[in-house]
């Protein structure tokens, strides 16, 4: 168990293997966006009583789903990396960070437009779309405090730090909102909340989610390569790698 | 100087493979290597001074901290004011920029006294370890014997003691002044003093993490204040379900909760935060 | 029982700067060593990972024999560390200083008689007389014996010292210089950073970084 987290704790190993990984959650990505988009915009029934602007359903939900795994995800990272002093684990968390925000800015958008049709308006402080803002400001703190400090290791520690501490309140922040909402009762119609869809309605929405998921990884894999490359920069086997040499990918422990 | 960490690895000196089988000798009985450390310790037998054994004495160590804090922040006025009088600027801007009449702020009174009261303690947060940190006794309370986790939760106790209990103390006085209605003074009080001993412990997490930035001001603000939307949440509430008539226990109850879990975690994530910022 | 510090292939990265790499260490009783190199060559680097206040390096460090990890405890309760600011409250005056450094380390006896003691140690480094200014009043050599006054108040075997002869006169250089050999020659153990020149003697070792 130890030998295997220190094989993955390598930088370049994780290179290599991510290397092997990437083209394949790459094209499940394409197929199942495909898929899941033509089937839900196309051919998936309309809504009863929204028409065809529920369809938005099929980016929001992705989205927003994407967007709390991926703060989840960057807290385990830091965990790892705090623990374990996995230096990979801190190159993923730092990549994911932006691609969150991403993600929470494209369920925010999503849902503003799909307010338009439904309650007349871009915005309303329904309980999903409030929690989904502070979501975005946690981000918009852990990617700032990563930034304010000039040295990388301390960067990374209080980033996994920030992280843990918004994982741990995210459910909190949650149940207060919607406790919050339910009190104040703006509107009586939320969204998403519906209490039956039919199966060719949510089989598309089941298979956007995949597709938003291989795309998360895929892109993560992507970007933690480019940023092994840039932090390893001096090490020596990414200058035989640079130089176009052989680099053999081996069990070995890269320290 | 030398080059990189791969020319200590990729040589075979007695050193580097030694120290390479006490790492994979990870977590099993004392390795060779100790005993031969040991010994050799042995070897030279000069005159010695007497060891010491951490001796306890935690809650000595805090009770010193904590008079040592309410010592310092009582010599200096005007940091313990400072908050108490953002709070009534505040409060004093929002019948001028929106309206003086009384119904109108009746109805915000509650928001705009709990928002003004957490800006407040907010504002004060940046200092809590600042000066610590800048005249190096933050790094002998690191390398004190005791828990860091205990030492800062006495720092924490001080900052609420000077800073949320007298907003918790003040805010009736303002909320007469927003007309806020009667019956619900008593609970405006108790919400703000137990929300703002959360409202430190969170804040302190960030003033840990950016103790060591030079600018860490504004970007504390934005670390820590989506953070306190609970406990915004609750303690609001509960001052608007007192207007309402509304029972007030299962807020406050609530509020208590959001107490108790902070004061369990976040000692440590300050402890920790702190040695982060200590390595710069 | 003698003390050692030791340490075992020591190697310390900040950004990618190799600061040192493979570096041993022992460390032992009666041993004044002096940490040397030029600006940025890692001195005050290695001293915080001597003393237990940096995470970030390889190798391993082991106090008395077992790993440093396991007996931190232990380790914290004999050693001293002074920074590069000497941690004095500008708020409170020299005795309250010391009453919280004797308070934080555990020693019981804060009432009259360790009053005392905080006296004394205060007019060990010339500052009889400012027990109870401010230390902020103080000048910056002052604020330095405040806090080198722990050495003589608080019975520790090792000191780590980072440049501890900042902004002291020429007399309190050499109080300070021979209070080191007397405390090595006692058995204990300095570990010290400094531009000045020691005057040589047999416990001096010198390890040269950079």
């Amino acid at each position: 168990m130890w030998a295997f987290i220190h094989k993955l704790g390598s930088p370049k190993w994780f290179y290599g293997i991510s290397a092997k990984l990437q083209p394949w959650f790459w094209a499940a990505a394409a197929l199942l966006l495909l898929v899941g988009s033509l089937w839900g915009l196309v051919f998936a029934p309309a809504d009863y009583q929204q028409g065809n602007s529920f369809r938005i359903i099929y980016v929001h939900v992705p989205a927003a789903f994407l967007a709390q795994s991926i703060f989840i995800s960057m807290a385990v990272s830091g965990l790892v990396f705090m623990v374990w002093k996995i230096k990979v684990a801190d190159m993923a968390a730092a990549v994911m960070a932006p691609l969150g925000a991403a993600m929470t800015i494209v369920a925010l958008f999503s849902g503003a437009v799909w307010g338009v049709p439904t309650w007349g308006t871009w915005w309303m402080w329904d309980a999903r779309l409030t929690s989904m803002l502070i979501l975005l400001f946690l981000y918009l703190g852990v990617i700032a405090l990563r930034g304010a400090f000039s040295s990388r290791d301390s960067a990374s520690r209080a980033a996994s730090v920030l992280a843990m501490v918004g994982v741990i309140n995210i459910p909190i922040i949650k149940y207060s909102v919607d406790w919050w909402y339910t009190l104040h009762q703006p509107a009586s119609f939320t969204l998403t909340s519906r209490p039956t869809m039919p199966t060719e309605m949510w089989l598309p929405l089941v298979i956007m989610v995949l597709g938003f998921y291989s795309f998360f990884i895929a892109l993560t894999l992507m970007r933690t390569r480019s940023e092994i490359l840039r932090r390893e920069a001096s090490k020596r086997w990414v200058q035989d790698l640079v130089n176009g040499q052989t680099v053999h990918v081996q069990a070995e422990e890269t320290r | 100087m030398h080059s990189t960490s791969h020319s200590a690895s990729d040589s075979s000196s007695d050193g580097a493979a030694r120290s390479a089988s006490q790492r994979s000798a990870h977590g099993s009985s004392p390795s060779a290597l100790e005993s031969a450390l040991q010994e050799a310790g042995a070897v030279k037998e000069a005159q010695a001074w007497p060891l010491l054994e951490h001796q306890g004495g935690l809650m000595l160590a805090v009770k010193a901290t904590l008079v040592r804090d309410l010592t310092l922040l009582l010599r200096r006025r005007g940091e313990v004011l400072n908050p108490l009088v953002f709070f009534a600027l505040v409060i004093t801007l929002f019948p001028i920029a929106i309206s003086p009449d009384p119904e109108l702020l009746a109805v915000i009174a509650p928001g705009l006294l709990w928002v003004a009261a957490l800006l407040a303690a907010l504002l004060s947060l940046d200092s809590l370890f600042r000066s610590d940190y800048d005249d190096g006794s933050l790094e002998q309370l690191l390398l004190a014997t005791q828990p860091l986790a205990a030492l800062s939760l006495a720092k924490v106790a001080v900052h609420w003691l000077l800073t949320g209990l007298p907003l918790a103390l003040m805010a009736p006085l303002l909320g007469i002044m927003l007309a806020l209605p009667a019956g619900s003074y008593a609970v405006l009080a108790l919400s703000l003093a137990l929300g703002t001993a959360s409202l430190s412990l969170i804040g302190a997490i960030g003033a840990a993490l950016t103790v060591g930035l030079a600018r860490g001001g504004v970007l504390l603000s934005l670390l820590i204040l989506p953070l306190y939307i609970p406990v915004l949440i609750f303690g609001a509430g509960a001052v608007q379900a007192a207007i309402l008539g509304d029972g007030v226990a299962a807020h406050l109850a609530i509020l208590g909760a959001l107490l108790a879990a902070a004061l369990m975690l976040a000692p440590w994530a300050i402890a920790a935060s702190l040695r982060i910022s200590i390595n710069g | 029982m003698s003390l050692c510090l030791q340490a075992r292939q020591l190697s310390c990265e900040r950004d990618d700067r190799s600061l040192f790499t493979g570096l041993d260490l022992d460390i032992r009783s009666g041993e004044i060593v002096r940490i040397e190199g030029p600006n940025g060559s890692g001195k005050t680097s290695l001293l915080k990972i001597l003393s237990g206040q940096l995470s970030d390096y390889q190798g391993e460090l082991f106090w008395n024999g077992a790993p440093m990890k396991r007996v931190r405890e232990h380790f914290l309760a004999n050693l001293l560390y002074l920074g590069h600011a000497p941690g004095i409250k500008a708020g409170l005056s020299p005795l309250e200083n010391l009453a919280w450094y004797q308070a934080l380390s555990g020693e019981q006896n804060v009432g009259g008689h360790s009053e005392d003691q905080r006296l004394d140690a205060l007019e060990q480094v010339g500052l009889a007389g400012f027990e109870d200014v401010p230390a902020g009043q103080l000048s910056a050599g002052q604020q330095r014996r405040v806090a080198l006054a722990r050495l003589t108040l608080s019975p520790r075997a090792l000191w780590i010292l980072d440049e501890p002869f900042t902004a002291i006169d020429r007399h309190g250089v050499a109080a300070l210089e021979r209070q080191l050999t007397m405390h090595a020659e006692a058995g204990g153990c300095v570990i010290v950073t400094t531009h000045h020149a020691l005057t040589a003697s047999p416990l001096l070792r010198r390890i040269a970084l950079g």
